[in-house]
């Protein structure tokens, strides 16, 4: 077996306890709240078409969406509870669509029969049509089921542990095998699932006919035991956990999950545990800093600049720093730590002999030769901010100008397709493809010099400001695009680059 | 005993009456049989004996109680009916299909269970070897045996029947009619079966009703309908079974 596949398998007992946990108690509150509402709209016609419509529209918006929404609306609470909404969400159409479809199919000679013997509607309801359609809500139980297996990988994205930890780190670092094991894991579990309730729709079905057949006593008995595992399972993990002293929170991509791995070992080596929630996006991390779900993680100036404090405009380096150090602690209560050393910001990048070949140190050079140049943008940059104020600094524009997906960008460039291109000063692969980033001397594109930005209560901790600040000012654009370039390129695991990172840090 | 007296049935307002002006009444231990094409409102009129449909004017009563002033559920409880198509609960063994209406009586589960065992058994489906069986897994007639059971299991001395024996092939049909008519008579119960069938009608009541286009049109014992027909509907209608059996007879004469 494999470094890396070991490494994934460890994790898999936590993995697997997050993503059965929230599937479990996601299905079963979508059953106690959907089944209800499928009864009422299929009493009901005022209710039956608004209702249907409502759980409709709620499919429709993409899952990922939802989760924010969810996350917006509960104030930028992160972790379990906004995770089980969403997914409690997710789960209700096909459980009221066949409810509603299960009633309305039982038999009318049926229903009037039991009106005829003196039943009640309430007793019609619960003696009569509900046992009669309970096959057809199963099939729908089975359903959310499935699609909740799979939406909660998504969960990771607000900070609740799932299987998709496995697959948001693994796309991040390109590191395949985590990737696979997430997907299969998920794919299992769905199955299991799948089956489970199936066995459940069957012997409903079966239970007017085959009640004594052995085979029906087999599968009942095999059902029973899956319900009450799973149900101890749950009970079992919801025992509080005890709390970690600190939580570490994390973005999407490779940078941020070393820099979380390496705060995470300097924080334990001092005796503290801790929590990681990696995946998340800016806005999520932000407030659930704010609000002190999350106690740290890496951030940049400019993204605090230009996307929470909607600045337009460059004032340079300093200044953003010392605004957004203001801003953070004035408006929220939070501490910039201090800062990291290294830039995460754009910067124009050549293969160093062509740019030898052109004599391009600065782009200053460039603008005498730019109408022969073709450049190559990531997806975003000739629509953004940077590219205008570069294009207006320096009064330049370039013969042509493409649009990849970063990766064939930095293809683009090697294979000498385009001359430059707009690369991230601590990216990995600038390392990798020994490209030279070109000097902005008139300082045009936005900083994002990396800092730790704390909650105000991690931040009152003496001993926890002591090890943060250990690592200020002590990682270059060159050592972060060397770790970068560990994972991203030569595909080690995180945690090499995170060794890498402490012996310059600890030199 | 039933009495209905002037009761109607309009679905539209009174544009049309289903049932119109119709007034009789059954003896305690009387079986009548209420005949007539479909649309020409016999089921409409059962089912305002008890309830399932609301007369838009009229009274009836049963056993001398006003059933407009009664709770629509307590009455139906207390009304045997058997259904045409026989609905029966799909997911209730036989046991749990005749003890229905006794547990929504509030009986204590020993009598439920003994009253079980008697009406099945005269029924002719011993429980022992019946009861535990879903309606899936029992013939048509052994159905509607079950259905006759469950009308008869809360004891009650009025049953509703409509076109309780229509889907049953030949045999059946008469095992069942002769069955149930000696039931009726050892209970002494008061019944109205509803049918199309004028030999049902004619071999199984005490009188029958004629009803068209939502009125009787004659009520009278079969003799008195094979008879005296008043209206030349009715005379059509006797006169099918009696030609019937006249050419029986000439057929086991002639060999």
């Amino acid at each position: 077996m494999s470094d890396n596949l070991r490494e994934q398998l460890v994790l898999l007992p936590d993995y697997f306890q997050g993503h059965l946990l929230l599937t479990l108690i996601s299905l079963s509150l979508g059953i106690i709240i959907s089944i209800p509402l499928g009864v009422w709209a299929a009493q009901s016609k005022i209710v039956k078409r608004p209702l249907l419509t409502a759980v409709s529209i709620i499919q429709t918006f993409p899952s990922v969406a939802i989760l924010a929404m969810v996350v917006a609306l509960l104030g930028g609470q992160i972790g379990l509870v906004p995770a089980i909404i969403a997914l409690v969400l997710y789960s209700m159409l096909p459980i009221v669509r066949n409810t509603v479809t299960g009633l309305e199919t039982v038999a009318d000679e049926v229903v009037e029969a039991a009106r005829g013997i003196g039943m009640s509607s309430n007793q019609i309801l619960t003696k009569v049509r509900l046992p009669l359609a309970l096959p057809v809500i199963i099939a729908g139980i089975r359903t959310a089921a499935v699609w909740t297996v799979g939406v909660a990988t998504l969960s990771t994205l607000v900070g609740a542990t799932s299987f998709g930890n496995y697959i948001f780190t693994g796309l991040q670092t390109s590191n395949l095998v985590s990737v696979t094991v997430g997907s299969l894991a998920a794919a299992l579990m769905a199955i299991v699932l799948d089956s489970i309730i199936g066995g459940i729709q069957w012997l409903t079905e079966q239970r007017n006919q085959k009640s004594s057949t052995r085979k029906f006593k087999q599968v009942k008995f095999i059902v029973i035991t899956a319900v009450l595992l799973g149900g101890s399972f749950s009970a079992y993990s919801l025992l509080p956990e005890p709390k970690a002293d600190f939580v570490i929170g994390g973005k999407a991509y490779t940078e941020q999950y070393i820099i979380a791995g390496l705060l995470a070992t300097e924080l334990e080596a001092a005796g503290f545990t801790v929590d990681q929630r990696i995946g998340m996006g800016t806005e999520v991390l932000y407030t659930a800093t704010a609000n002190g779900t999350v106690d740290v993680y890496l951030e940049y100036t400019g993204t605090v600049w230009a996307n929470i404090m909607n600045n337009s405009h460059n004032p340079g380096r300093k200044v953003v720093l010392e605004s957004v150090t203001d801003f953070v602690k004035g408006k929220d209560g939070m501490i910039n730590v201090g800062t990291l050393g290294f830039q995460n910001r754009y910067a124009l990048a050549m293969r160093k002999d062509r740019a030898q070949e052109l004599g391009i140190v600065s782009i200053e050079d460039m603008i005498p030769l730019a109408d022969g140049l073709i450049a190559a943008g990531d997806l975003e940059f000739f629509g953004r901010l940077e590219w205008i104020t570069l294009r207006d600094t320096y009064n330049i524009d370039f013969a042509e100008k493409l649009t990849f997906d970063s990766t064939l960008m930095y293809t683009a460039v090697n294979e000498g397709q385009v001359d430059l291109i707009t690369a991230y000063t601590s990216d990995g692969r600038v390392a990798a493809f020994d490209l030279q980033i070109i000097e902005d001397p008139r300082n045009s594109m936005l900083p994002y010099d990396s800092f730790l930005l704390a909650s105000s209560r991690a931040a009152e901790n003496n001993r926890f400001v002591e090890i943060m600040q250990t690592l200020v000012n002590q990682i270059s654009d060159l050592e972060m695009r060397e770790a970068n370039r560990l994972v991203d390129v030569e595909g080690r695991s995180v945690s090499d680059a995170i060794a890498y990172l402490q012996t310059i840090i600890h030199e | 005993m039933i009495e209905l007296k002037n009761l109607q049935k309009t679905f539209d307002n009174g544009a049309t009456y289903a049932v119109a002006n119709t007034s009789f009444s059954v003896e305690k231990g009387e079986l009548l049989g209420l005949i007539g094409e479909s649309g020409s409102g016999k089921t409409t009129t059962l089912k305002m004996i008890n309830r399932l449909e609301e007369p838009s004017s009229g009274e009836v009563y049963v056993n001398g109680q006003n059933v407009l002033a009664s709770n629509p559920e307590e009455l139906r409880r207390n009304i045997g009916y058997v259904f045409q198509g026989i609905g029966l609960f799909p997911h209730y063994t036989v046991a749990e299909n005749v003890a229905a209406v006794p547990q929504l009586l509030g009986w204590d589960d020993n009598r439920v269970k003994l009253r079980c065992q008697e009406t099945l058994k005269m029924v002719g489906l011993p429980v022992e070897e019946y009861g535990a069986r879903y309606s899936s897994q029992l013939s048509g007639g052994q159905q509607q045996r079950v259905g006759v059971a469950r009308a008869l299991a809360s004891e009650p001395d009025v049953i509703l029947m409509d076109e309780p024996f229509g889907a049953l092939d030949p045999i059946t049909r008469a095992e069942l009619q002769e069955e149930f008519k000696r039931i009726q008579t050892n209970l002494n119960l008061t019944v109205i079966i509803v049918t199309h069938d004028m030999t049902e009608a004619l071999l199984m009541a005490d009188r029958i009703a004629v009803m068209k286009d939502g009125e009787v049109l004659q009520i009278g014992t079969p003799q008195e309908l094979l008879n005296k027909p008043e209206h030349e509907y009715v005379k059509k209608m006797v006169d099918m079974p009696k030609r019937r059996a006249d050419r029986l007879e000439k057929l086991v004469h002639s060999s």
